[in-house]
This record gives C-alpha cells, sequence and structure tokens, in this order.
C-alpha cells in the first residue's frame, strides 16, 4: 500500500498549520501536535466515517476525543481543512474571541469538538460514555480516543482502563502517543509508565503496538487492524510510538518544543522544510 | 398560619429511587450509573428494571462523571449517583471540565449531604457542596426537603436540558410537601404568610423552619416561611417580595455559611434591598459522628436555632 499524494501534502499542510499557529500568539504546544499529525490526518482522511455537518450527538458517525487537548493545533488543522469550519478560522488560534481555545472546548460551539479537554487524563471516561450510547442506541459506529502517554500518570485513566477492560467495551480504539517524553523532560526520569503494553493487557484490553508512528501507511494499516479486532469483548489500544516535534529537525529529539512557539528566524526554518502544499490560511 | 401534616418519617433519598424508577418506566433516554452504593442511593428498583441502562462503575467516581458526560453525546440522560462528597469534592474537575464547561446533560444525585449523614462522621458530612456546585457557570443546584419534594424533583430535571446538582440525605424526615406537586426549578415554594420575618430554608431545614413558626406565632410573631429547593437559579423575585414586607430574614441551611444558600440570599438583598439577615449554618467547620438530631442541635441547625435568629433579626430592623 502507498500513501497517496494527498496526503502526504495533507500532512505537509498541517504541519505548517501547526507551526504558524503557535507562532502567531507565541503560545501553544507544537511539540506533540507535530508528533501526531500523521496520526491525525490518516483518521480524518480515510479512517473515519463521519458526516461534516456536525451534529454533537453524532449518531451513525464514528466519533474522536482527544484528551490531550494541548495539542489542540493539530486537531484544528486537521478538522478545519476536513471541512469542519473554514480554514481561515486558525488564524484566530488563542486569540480573544475565537471558537479555537487554547485547548478544545465544546463551549463556542467549534464543530468537530464533543468535549472539552485541556485538564489531563478525563478522555478516556468520556470515550467510554460515548462507546456505551452507542451500544445502547444500537449504533455500530466507532469511538476513537487519542491520549498522551505522559497523561497515563492521571489515576482517572486506570479507573478508565479498568473499567472497559472489564466490561468489554469492544467498540473503542484509543490511542496512546506514546512519545516518551513530557513538559519536564523524559517520561522515564518524571514518572515511568514501565511496559504499557503488559499493564494494558493485564487490564485485559487488545494491545497494538505500532513503532512506525509518524508513518502515515503504518498507522492506516494499524487503524484498520484495529477496526477488525472490534466486536470482540475487548478494547483496543495502539500504542503508537512517535516523534514529538517531527518533521521540524530542530524540534525532533528533545522535549524542549512540548509547549513553546517557535520565533521568526525558527518559524521560517521549520517553513522551508514543510513547503506550502494545500494553501496556508 | 398555614399547618403542614407530616404524613410519615422517610428518608429523602428514597424519593430520589422512586423518581427515578418512574423515570425508567416513561424516558427510554433516562440511563442511572452509580459507584458502589446501589442501595444506599436506593437506586435498586430503576437497576432491576431496566438492567441495560444501569452501569455499576465501581468505586471510581472520577471515571463516572465521564462516562456520564459521554453518554450524553448521542442523546442519553445520565442520572449519577454516590454520597454528596464523592458527587461533588471528589471530582470537582470531572464536572468542571467535562460536564458543565462542555455543558453536558448530565444529572449529579447526590444523597447523605450534611451533617444528618450522622455516625460516619466528617469524611462523608459535606458542608461545602452546594457552594462548590453553585460556582460552577451553568449548573443548576437544587436540594430538597422531604420525600415527595425530591421525588418530583427527579422526575423534573429530566426534562431540563442541562446540567444539575440534586442534593438530598440519608435520614428518616418528615413528608409533607403535596404528592402530586409540580416541581418548577428555579420557583421558591411559599409555606406560610407572615410580616415580621422572612424565613428562606432549604432541605431538611424546610421543616425545622416551619417549626420555628410555630414557636414563633405562640410569641406573637408572625413568619413568612419560603422554602428555596433551587439554590441556582435562585429565585429572587420571592425572597425580594417577601423581605420587603417583613423588612429582615433568617435563612436556614445544613451547609456552611460559606458559600450556601445564606450567600446568596445575602447578595441578593444587597443589590436590590438591603435588610438585616441571620443565618442559619454551620459556622466554617467540620462536622462529627453523632445521632443526626444531636448534631443538628450542636451546630445550631434545627427549629430552636432558626427561632432565635429570628428573634434576633427583628431587633436588627431599623
Amino acid at each position: 500500500m502507498s500513501t497517496s499524494q494527498h496526503l502526504q501534502d495533507f500532512v505537509t499542510q498541517v504541519r505548517r498549520d501547526i507551526l504558524r499557529q503557535v507562532h502567531q500568539v507565541n503560545s501553544g504546544h507544537p511539540g506533540g501536535s507535530l508528533g501526531c499529525a500523521e496520526f491525525f490526518s490518516v483518521l480524518y482522511q480515510e479512517v473515519m466515517d463521519y458526516s461534516k455537518d456536525f451534529n454533537m450527538d453524532g449518531v451513525n458517525e464514528d466519533l474522536f476525543f482527544l484528551s490531550n487537548g494541548h495539542i489542540s493545533p493539530v486537531f484544528y488543522s486537521v478538522l478545519s481543512r476536513s471541512g469542519f469550519f473554514p480554514v481561515k478560522e486558525l488564524n484566530t488560534f488563542r486569540k480573544i474571541d475565537s471558537r479555537l481555545q487554547g485547548h478544545p472546548t465544546t463551549h463556542e460551539g467549534l464543530p468537530g469538538v464533543r468535549i472539552a479537554s485541556g485538564s489531563l487524563g478525563q478522555g478516556m471516561s468520556v470515550a467510554i460514555g460515548a462507546a456505551l450510547t452507542k451500544k445502547l442506541n444500537g449504533d455500530s459506529h466507532l469511538i476513537y480516543s487519542l491520549h498522551g502517554d505522559g497523561e497515563l500518570q492521571e489515576g482517572q485513566n486506570w479507573e478508565a482502563i479498568l473499567y472497559a477492560g472489564s466490561k468489554g467495551v469492544d467498540n473503542l480504539i484509543a490511542t496512546i502517543d506514546y512519545n516518551k517524553k513530557q513538559i519536564d523532560g523524559a517520561t522515564d526520569d518524571v514518572l515511568p509508565l514501565g511496559d504499557l503494553k503488559k499493564k494494558f493487557e493485564a487490564f485485559d484490553w487488545k494491545v497494538l503496538e505500532l513503532k512506525e508512528g509518524n508513518d502515515l501507511d503504518a498507522i492506516k494499516t494499524t487503524l484498520e487492524t484495529a477496526k477488525e479486532l472490534t466486536g470482540k469483548k475487548q478494547p483496543i489500544v495502539i500504542l503508537m510510538e512517535t516523534e514529538m516535534g517531527n518533521g521540524v529537525d530542530f524540534m525532533m529529539g528533545t522535549h524542549a518544543w512540548h509547549g513553546k512557539a517557535p520565533n521568526d528566524e525558527q518559524l521560517q526554518t521549520a517553513l522551508s522544510q514543510n513547503p506550502e502544499t494545500l494553501g496556508d490560511y | 398560619m398555614k399547618t403542614y401534616k407530616n404524613t410519615g418519617n422517610i428518608d429523602t433519598r428514597s424519593g430520589f429511587g422512586a423518581g427515578l424508577a418512574e423515570l425508567g418506566r416513561t424516558n427510554p433516554e433516562v440511563v442511572a450509573m452509580c459507584a458502589d452504593l446501589t442501595g444506599s442511593l436506593k437506586m435498586d428498583e430503576f437497576k432491576n428494571n431496566h438492567p441495560e441502562r444501569f452501569f455499576q462503575i465501581g468505586i471510581a467516581e472520577a471515571n463516572m462523571i465521564g462516562i456520564a458526560a459521554g453518554m450524553t453525546i448521542g442523546g442519553k440522560i445520565p442520572f449519577t449517583g454516590t454520597f454528596a462528597n464523592f458527587s461533588t469534592g471528589r471530582v470537582y474537575d470531572q464536572i468542571r471540565q467535562s460536564v458543565a464547561y462542555s455543558g453536558k446533560n448530565v444529572k449529579i444525585c447526590a444523597s447523605h449531604a450534611g451533617l444528618t449523614l450522622g455516625e460516619d462522621g466528617a469524611t462523608h458530612q459535606i458542608l461545602e457542596d452546594l457552594g462548590l456546585m453553585k460556582m460552577l457557570p451553568g449548573m443548576t443546584v437544587i436540594n430538597t426537603c422531604d420525600y415527595n419534594q425530591t421525588k418530583a424533583a427527579t422526575i423534573a430535571i429530566a426534562e431540563h436540558d442541562g446540567p444539575v446538582y440534586l442534593r438530598f440525605g440519608r435520614p428518616k424526615v418528615p413528608n409533607f410537601t403535596p404528592e402530586d406537586q409540580k416541581f418548577e426549578i428555579g420557583k421558591a415554594v411559599a409555606l406560610t404568610e407572615g410580616n415580621d420575618v422572612t424565613i428562606v430554608a432549604t432541605g431538611h431545614l424546610v421543616w425545622e423552619a416551619l417549626e420555628a413558626a410555630k414557636t414563633l406565632e405562640d410569641k406573637g410573631i408572625s413568619a413568612e416561611v419560603i422554602n428555596i429547593h433551587t439554590i441556582k437559579p435562585l429565585d429572587e423575585t420571592a425572597i425580594l417580595k417577601s423581605v420587603r414586607k417583613t423588612k429582615c430574614v433568617v435563612t436556614a441551611e445544613e451547609h456552611n455559611f460559606l458559600g450556601g444558600l445564606g450567600e446568596s440570599v445575602a447578595r441578593t438583598l444587597t443589590l436590590n434591598h438591603p435588610a438585616p439577615q441571620e443565618f442559619v449554618a454551620t459556622n466554617d467547620t467540620f462536622g462529627e459522628s453523632g445521632e443526626p438530631l444531636m448534631l443538628l442541635d450542636k451546630y445550631g441547625l434545627n427549629a430552636k436555632a432558626i427561632s432565635e435568629k429570628a428573634e434576633a433579626v427583628i431587633l436588627r430592623k431599623e
């Protein structure tokens, strides 16, 4: 399977959107956003079945929940370029009177967002709730969610992981952005997560390991495998190993760009590594 | 003075259970969930009649609030059940972000509120929950006074689109409001007419306020008792109308004076019609183990305390 030129162009443009959003307001989180640009692009361009005519209830649609809300720049870029709201609205990111708050919210009515996130550790529970309602409604569509690896240090996740495993919530595909970095440094230095695969398996989840978490083909293959594994009395988690800051050479291999915007010169360098494809906002 | 008959002592949590059971029969979108206190919350009838719509979450309240928020997406109306302390203080950030800020149609139903939880003591006797919940933008906050009102409120909040905190309690208390009452969120219920003092009461202290009014009547003092079951939005019109007549007020609640009903009433008066006010509430303290009635007496939350404060506030009138 080879990735379409469109998808490659899409990801490149998403990277530009991320960089330009955080640069413009000198704040926001580019590192994790860049690390998940490929995942979001594949999910919204090739995997999920959804309506661009946004409706909160999302009946007969696949739904996505972003738990690590600080990577809002990638979420906003992909939502807008997938047709949920005008791309030019990215220009309002983190500014006053904007629907594009620092962390995603339903409060200002931004299409594509179904829950507020930012305070970490809450998205898994919400995703489980949405999955339970899908079952009650006889709706065979799936729930996708994304969580930071450092975010798994929040205890609520383990309440949710226990619940979903024990109760067999099998219409849920959770992905962990396993970049092994968090604000204060390497996750192994801050609070080691240990063997995540064994931990999820011990909680009765089906674990898929995605070593090439920035490879479009590998992401798509893994998500398609995950879809085939739904409906088998087990929730599914993808441990997606990503590179924080992917696609910008000086942002990779460090946690320094978790929550820091590039300056003018750095922005130009970063953009030159990701030439305009679908048109800047 | 109009008097009220106690048709028999019964716990308000059983009113919740009865209301939830009725919703189970009448509203297929209602789902219920509990954090290992199904019996204490009287949710068994709903659970037994609608096992597919009942979710045992286990002792994991944060997860319960998040699941409830998620379940609204697709049209369900989740009712969560646990003790008031675990319904609020333990999960404040989950309620704040996933429910209130996200504008989710979750009904947070909380039993064992206040001192009348009794012997379990201060770890469980939350006296701060009304304040925590009323500070959240968009949150409706209700504290019911007896079985019938709790049942009616439970049914009514299912029809309200938005997050609700419904607070009730553990002990058997007088049941005196009409069985067939229509519960209107945000609408005060005038219980007695009077000219000398207004008594604004909520929850278990409404009956105590009626008892106080009888004592006051024997002393020639006419008290106007108002049942405020909805702390937020507050029926300011009803309160102001009464205080304009009586020119003073006593507020009564099983809650800390900080952040409770009394402070909401004080704000209303300060902005619109300043008048002397006395507070029947706990005085910035934790509770302790003991029998409910003895605790109410020790902490000054009963008819005796209300009538004493009424006499005191009348003396402060211009």
